[in-house]
């Protein structure tokens, strides 16, 4: 049985249909990456599972529980957690503060949470007491990875992580989602940068005009011509 | 019929009804609209005579006024916030400075002994439809002086700067004796037409007129006064629905709807926001002055939060923003809520009176709080109003 | 292509210059130009120094209640991105709050040196949480279901003045419309500070207990869980949902912490001047300007902006009729507008 599986789920904002039947899914462990061209419905599809957007046909199952349109702070008890691709720190909190807000649901000392976050972006461990806002790109989007670890999600969605960086930097984040994934977290991204994402993950799917276009391994995905012709540019 | 009134009671009575009854009825065919508003408003004003003893009759005459006047001042608003999203709590600044400017224009600044009762800055002694015009214009200049700074604030910043307006020009009018006497009212502002009312008549006018109205004593100006602002509400309305169809109207709608696109595609979005904030200003001044020569002696009193503003919003709010007949409507049913509403106390004094002793005197807090309620009512269930903004068709075609 | 490097640099210069126009330093030198006039115009007009330096002690003192209240808006502001109208009358709703408190106390002899017994204290320590839940449970039946709507900010403004006149007209009716006092005719004890500058030893008490209640409001913002979680909400409400964070919770303590902060604002504020029906409205122009002055949201700049305009408040006596002493907070504010409309903490755009 898959971690995560949505069936057939159309949905949109408003009045305007952006998704028109997406099903994907993604297993214990894995890395799953949704590519496609821009407007095709991926940050739609990870609003969707996490809960900002109600299914208007179609399900989303976690961990066996049926969660279509469960609010978000609900979900996050499951053990799935979001990191989304704008906006995703509190400008003027410390980065341990994000860290701590990461782990609100929680009642007791946080220290060796912290600890492993900072273990895992010792960069961060630096800059504990500084405000977030005020931190570059790549460390803003370690803090917003940091903060959605801090619960020990099964399942990790990170929406376009490495939007906006610096090729240094994609190299790096893309790194550290290997290294989560070795922990056992699933990952489930969302990338424009579809060649390093499909070199990455275990699966792959393109989304494209609001429905899944093709699937399958991400090498698979790769090399396939005609892939890498209509949706990832060439 | 015994009653020597009667026919010029009647005949004043129907010209607001008549007018009313055109802003208040919809119907596609304007010939016919007219025809039943006139024989409705015979019929109505003729029964009303007829069947209601003297003293309710006058007492719905005054409501028909009052809330007349209250409709001007809601247009206003329509115009600031219906069609341009300003949110302008400082209304009764607007009300305040067209009474007042009102005032000065047709009184006469006392000499001699009165002189020490009563101060003010000037007094021309002009006629009533001179002070109307000053009044817009005074209020439309304070809404030109005030929008400068304040108009590009964002909303709720604009919000707080329209109550400090509202607190500047209340403090004005309460501190600076020079000006216009404050804190004590300024007194004796001329009634028009009153001289229809007394024995002599209007000099100016033909004689007939003046003998159709001859039985009419000074005590019943308020029938001459209710046609009076009727028919300026009337024009006030008419203008409006014009102006909205208007290219004018039309920019202003695409820039609530959409300030953005309109600004790209060349409005001077800033410029269209200051027109509509000094058309809105200019109507409030214009229902100041029909305030103040109504009530004859005012003071910055009238002018409080309450009645000044408060009372205007739920008006637009209940009859609907954006709509110019759900404006004039929603002013004579919150004012009928606000007039019924005191009976109402009157009758549960002994109710009131079982819950603690000085609450009957407080009986207007009462209201205040009906009131208050009655606008939390809308904005939480009904916020679009009684009558939603209706689709406008445009004159123009670009 | 010679043409090209003028203009844009012409225009870059422009552009410099208007940032600097904006900038943080600007506001503060305006707001320092302002005090040079203040003592430029008193000299000409003849106006004691000391006199000006009473003044704006008394306004640094009444800053204090200023503060209180200037604070408890913003905070709504920050988490809950609203202007609550309604502020004003909370203040005023803890002062009367209080009047009855303080009746069903029995009164003991005034604390050493100050104007009232104990009885105000164990009545301040009452009504703050009592007020905050009124606070709480007003938003609870008006505010809460707009924010389910996803209501536009501007309606909830407009029920927040609904709210502001209801809750007034109610004072109106249980109290009546006359101004009262908490303590007629008592002793009002006098402490000499420096020669010449007198103030009433229960003024330096409200500043005392303000200073006592910002710092507590400080302690729970940065140290405690919950006052992460309302700064969290203020700079990203839908990431805080994504974390997790109890935002209904969140809200409750934010209205707790408004609202008793209000209560505390509006007993201090009467204990000082008078207890009236409007007196909370009124307080509304000084408190908003404060609030905008420091940049809406920003907790140092609505401290800085209330200590601010009741410096200006009480300063502005000495030349135009102390009733107009909230309308020179308003003009500041405007000015402070024109210059940096985005306040004094707020962002450089």
């Amino acid at each position: 049985m898959s971690l995560l599986t949505v069936e057939g789920a159309v949905s949109g904002y408003g009045e305007m249909q952006v998704l028109k039947g997406v099903s994907i899914h993604v297993d214990d462990g894995e890395i799953v990456s949704i590519v496609g061209p821009n407007g095709a419905g991926k940050s739609t599809v990870m609003k969707l599972v996490f809960g900002l957007l109600k299914p208007w046909e179609g399900r989303v199952t976690f961990a066996g529980q049926d969660i279509s349109g469960m609010a978000p702070e609900r979900v996050v008890r499951l053990g799935l957690c979001y990191v989304p691709q704008v906006e995703n720190v509190f400008p003027t909190l410390t980065v341990e503060e994000n860290l701590e807000m990461g782990a609100y649901i929680l009642d007791g000392p946080l220290k060796s949470r912290k600890e492993r976050v900072y273990d895992l972006f010792p960069r961060l461990a630096e800059r504990r007491r500084q405000r977030a806002g005020k931190m570059s790109g790549g460390e803003r989007q370690m803090v917003a990875m940091g903060r959605a670890l801090m619960l020990d999600p099964r399942l990790l969605m990170l929406d376009e992580p490495s939007a906006g960086l610096a090729p240094l930097l994609v190299d790096m984040i893309f790194e550290k989602v290997a290294e989560i994934n070795q922990t056992g977290v699933a990952v489930l991204m969302v990338e424009q940068n579809a060649k390093r994402s499909l070199e990455l993950a275990d699966r792959g799917y393109v989304l494209a005009g609001g429905t899944n276009q093709v699937e399958g391994p991400g090498s698979t995905l790769l090399r396939d011509p005609e892939v890498a012709r209509l949706y990832l540019g060439g | 019929m015994s009653d020597p009134t009667f026919f010029a009671r009647s005949a004043l009575l129907a010209v607001p009804l008549y007018l009313l009854l055109v802003v208040v009825l919809r119907g596609t065919s304007a010939i016919l609209k007219h025809a039943i508003a006139v024989v409705a408003a015979l019929a109505l004003a003729v029964a009303l005579v007829l069947m209601l003893p003297p003293g309710s009759l006058s007492y719905f005459t005054t409501f028909l006024l009052m809330g007349s006047v209250y409709a001007v001042l809601t247009l206003g608003l329509n115009v600031q916030w219906g069609y341009t999203g300003l949110f302008n709590i400082g209304i009764a600044a607007f009300f305040a400075i067209g009474a007042f400017t009102s005032a000065l224009v047709t009184t006469v600044e006392p000499t001699g002994s009165m002189a020490a009762f009563t101060q003010q800055l000037f007094g021309l002694g002009a006629p009533f439809w001179v002070g109307l015009l000053a009044a817009g214009l005074a209020s439309g200049l304070l809404a030109l002086i005030v929008g400068g700074p304040t108009l590009r604030l964002r909303g709720d910043y604009l919000a707080i700067a329209t109550i400090g307006i509202g607190e500047l020009v209340r403090l004005v009018f309460q501190n600076e004796r020079w000006l216009a006497n404050g804190p004590q009212p300024l007194r004796g502002l001329p009634q028009p037409l009153s001289c229809l009312a007394s024995s002599e008549g209007c000099s100016y006018l033909p004689g007939f007129v003046n003998a159709f109205f001859e039985p009419l004593s000074p005590r019943e100006y308020p029938y001459i006064y209710v046609a009076i602002v009727a028919i300026v509400l009337f024009l006030v309305y008419v203008g409006l629905e014009r102006a909205i169809r208007s290219p004018w109207g039309r920019v202003l709608r695409a820039v609530r709807e959409d300030e953005d696109s309109a600004a790209m595609s060349g409005k001077n979005v800033a410029a269209f926001r200051m027109q509509a904030f000094v058309v809105g200003a200019v109507i409030m001044g214009i229902g100041g002055s029909l305030y103040a020569h109504y009530v004859v002696a005012i003071d910055y009193g009238h002018f409080d939060p309450l009645y000044g503003t408060f009372l205007i919003w739920v008006m637009l709010m209940l009859g609907g923003s954006g709509n110019n007949r759900g404006a004039v409507l929603g002013a004579l049913l919150v004012w009928a809520i606000w007039t019924g509403a005191s009976f109402a106390i009157d009758a549960l004094r002994p109710t009131l009176a079982s819950i603690s002793p000085e609450l009957p005197q407080r009986g207007p807090y009462v209201r205040f709080l009906l009131i208050s309620l009655l606008m939390l009512f809308i904005v939480l269930y009904r916020p679009r109003g009684v009558l939603p903004e209706e689709k406008v068709v445009s004159l123009a075609r670009d | 292509m010679t043409e090209a490097p003028t203009i844009s640099r012409g225009r870059a210069f422009r552009r410099a210059a208007s940032h600097a126009l904006s900038s943080r330093w600007s506001l503060l030198a305006l707001l320092g130009l302002l005090a040079v006039l203040v003592i430029v115009f008193g000299a000409l007009e003849g106006i004691p120094a000391s006199r000006l330096l009473g003044l704006t002690v008394r306004g640094i003192l009444l800053g204090g209640a200023l503060a209180l209240g200037a604070l408890g808006i913003t905070l709504v502001f920050g988490v809950l991105k609203m202007a609550n109208f309604a502020h004003g009358d909370y203040m005023t709703t803890g002062a009367y709050l209080g009047l009855v408190v303080m009746a069903l106390i029995p009164a003991s002899a005034p604390i050493l040196g100050l104007g009232f017994g104990y009885e105000f204290v164990i009545a301040l320590l009452i009504v703050m949480p009592l007020t905050g839940l009124v606070a709480y449970g007003l938003d609870r039946v008006t505010f809460r279901r707009l924010r389910k709507r996803r209501a536009a900010p501007i309606m909830m403004a407009m029920a927040a003045l609904g709210l502001a006149f209801g809750v007034r007209s109610i004072i109106y009716m249980v109290f009546g419309a006359d101004f009262t006092f908490y303590y007629q005719g008592g002793p009002r004890p006098i402490v000499e500070l420096l020669p010449g500058l007198r103030v009433r030893t229960d003024q330096l008490f409200i500043l005392a207990a303000a200073v006592v209640l910002i710092f507590l409001v400080y302690l729970l913002l940065e140290r405690t869980k919950i006052g992460k979680a309302m700064r969290a909400m203020a700079d990203n409400s839908d990431l805080a949902r994504i974390s997790g964070i109890a935002t209904e919770r969140v809200v409750f303590w934010t209205w707790l912490i408004s609202g008793g902060l209000a209560g505390a604002g509006g007993m201090l504020y009467a204990l000082d001047v008078q207890l009236r029906p409007e007196m909370g409205w009124w307080l509304l122009l000084p408190l908003f300007a404060a609030v905008i002055l420091g940049s809406i949201g920003n907790v140092y700049g609505a401290l800085f902006g209330a200590f601010t305009m009741g410096i200006v408040w009480q300063v502005s006596s000495a030349f135009v009729n102390p009733a107009y002493g909230p309308a020179a907070a308003f003009v500041v504010m405007i000015l402070a507008l024109l210059v940096r409309p985005q306040g004094l903490m707020g962002r450089d755009k």
